[in-house]
């Protein structure tokens, strides 16, 4: 058990969600240790994203109870908690630079007149060195590559040091230096101490650094190491119908699930990419 | 028309240029101030992507205006209700962008219907009568210029209270969100505050021409420039140019203000995309 002093990241009681009559799933138990990085898999509509809003307070759970970082999930958005969204391209034309970005991170819930305040400035340099962004930080984000972006949204996530990180499909869209790159971060950041649950579809690029997988598919979810879950035997059980887990050139891949169509999809770009 | 109409068209006045200016002080403070709230404005504007609802919320602020005129009530609180109403309404609907242009689209030529049909039922003068339509700011009388320079002021205020989380969610709705950015409520606040400043418009350049106040300056800025200091104050810049230089080149002659505030402002945003693209150019040619 956790010490009294350190309060687990994240504890979730019996959970129910739904999503308007129709009940994503039930009885969801799930504690995530500080250091601990749990990776949430499952085919696309299972209720992966809506697992993480929930954590957020963004979005009611029908059922149960949620404890993030000792406190009782409530209201909207949690400044304690780290979020980091998919790598979704900024127009090009965006009035704001690298740093800025890293910035709303420390500023960007702030009413009032914009004056920055003592400390917020050497803090954004701090962060933006951590991501390694120092080089294009200056540069209009419009114009950086989705992996430079990422980096800098990594930045922004972990302006708070949060003992909480998020991350909902954090490498989509990634090429593959890149998403080692973003993995590399989000395990320095677990090294501090802090719980990482990490919303993917393509388990590959964090499988060397995850030490729990929730895989939600049919309203149902297993939870285990990635040895005991990611096997044929456990997900044709969670599935109800016959799927195979493949291992080709050192990676996993899911043959006959809802998404499997996808997920090849995705490994054919990363060979590309690494040729 | 002979090229000297023309001329005194456009220049007859100058030789009491000062006695003019002098009369339609109030009108060029006005002007400066709304340059200056819709530039700023208009930054947004371009970053969530809403042109086609400022138009949209001006056209129904025409109809309020027009309503007002044919009632008797004052023109301001006129255009001000329809302009409130117009962007409540969109902000409410259409939080999607595809809705919001949807509901755009209907309600638009609904509103600008409305304001013909009242204008039409109008008796009074009818000289001026669209002058809601094109604008033409120094037929409006000082108190109202008054109560104009102070619907701006408040949109100016209010903007800067919710600039940071303004920013945020116009970038990155999600992550505001999850970062405890009451982001509906700011959302409903920007449609309000650009409600206002639509309606001071209306009086100053007309319902058809706002865009030239409220998108083209950002739009220009943001090909010159990515700071997020820069951007606003160059937008508020070119704003303030337009709508001054305007007002101050018209009043030589008889021509409306309009056409000389829309022409300054497209010429700025000609001047910046050349200069932006010149820039990049060269950005690509170092790399």
């Amino acid at each position: 058990m956790t010490s009294q002093t350190i309060p687990a990241p994240l504890a979730i009681r019996g959970a129910a969600i739904r999503r308007g009559d129709r009940e994503l799933w039930r009885g969801l138990d799930l504690d995530v240790a500080p250091g601990e990085l749990v990776a949430v898999l499952g085919p696309s509509g299972s209720g992966k994203t809506t697992l993480l809003r929930a954590i957020l307070g963004l979005q009611d759970l029908s059922e149960g109870s949620i404890t993030a970082l000792g406190q009782p999930v409530r209201g909207h958005g949690n400044r304690r908690i780290g979020y980091l969204p998919q790598a979704r391209p900024l127009p090009a034309e965006t009035s704001m630079r690298g740093r800025d970005l890293v910035a709303l991170g420390i500023d960007g819930h702030r009413f009032g007149l914009p004056i920055p305040r003592r400390g917020d400035r050497a803090r954004i340099d701090e962060l933006i060195h951590a991501v390694g962004a120092d080089g294009f930080a200056d540069k209009p984000v419009g114009v950086l590559s989705g992996g430079e972006q990422q980096r800098l949204r990594v930045g922004q996530a972990l302006a708070g040091d949060p003992r909480l990180l998020l991350c909902d499909e954090p490498l989509t869209s990634l090429d593959l230096a890149n998403q080692q790159a973003v993995v590399g971060l989000i395990d320095a950041h677990r090294r501090t101490g802090a719980g990482v649950l990490l919303v993917t579809h393509d388990v590959n690029p964090v499988l060397e650094i995850v030490d729990r997988i929730l895989y939600i598919a049919n309203g149902q979810f297993t939870l285990g190491t990635p040895q005991e879950v990611l096997t044929t035997e456990v997900l044709s059980d969670l599935y109800g119908a016959p799927v195979y887990v493949l291992e080709a050139g050192g990676r996993l891949v899911v043959v006959g699930a809802p998404d499997a169509e996808q997920t090849a999809h995705h490994h054919h770009e990363h060979g590309e990419d690494e040729a | 028309m002979t090229l000297d109409d023309i001329g005194d068209a456009m220049f007859g006045g100058a030789a009491q240029y000062g006695e003019i200016l002098a009369l339609v002080s109030n009108s060029v403070w006005a002007g400066a101030i709304l340059g200056l709230v819709g530039g700023l404005i208009g930054v947004f504007v371009m970053q969530r992507d809403m042109a086609f609802a400022v138009h949209g919320i001006s056209e129904l602020s025409f109809a309020g205006a027009a309503a007002a005129l044919l009632i008797g009530m004052d023109v301001v609180a006129g255009s001000l209700v329809g302009s409130l109403l117009a962007a409540a309404l969109i902000g409410w609907l259409g939080a999607r962008a595809r809705d919001r242009n949807s509901i755009i689209g209907v309600l638009m030529p609904f509103g600008l219907g409305l304001g013909i049909l009242f204008l039409s039922l109008y008796n009074g003068r009818a000289a001026g009568r669209f002058s809601l339509l094109t604008g033409q700011i120094v037929s409006v009388q000082s108190a109202q210029l008054g109560w104009l320079a102070v619907i701006c002021g408040i949109a100016l205020l209010g903007l800067l209270l919710i600039w940071r989380p303004l920013r945020f969610d116009s970038l990155d709705p999600q992550s505001a969100a999850a970062r405890g950015v009451p982001v509906v409520g700011v959302s409903f606040a920007f449609m309000l505050l650009l409600g206002l400043v639509v309606a001071v418009a209306v009086h100053i350049i007309g319902a058809l021409l706002v865009m030239a106040l409220v998108v083209t300056p950002a739009a220009a800025a943001l090909r010159v420039t990515a700071g997020p200091v820069a951007v606003p104050v160059l937008a508020a810049v070119f704003g303030v140019v337009a709508a001054v230089g305007g007002i101050l080149l018209a009043i030589m002659g008889t021509l409306p203000v309009s056409p000389y505030i829309t022409t300054i402002s497209f010429l700025i945003y000609l001047v910046c995309r050349i200069v932006g693209a010149r820039r990049d150019r060269v950005t690509r040619a170092r790399d």
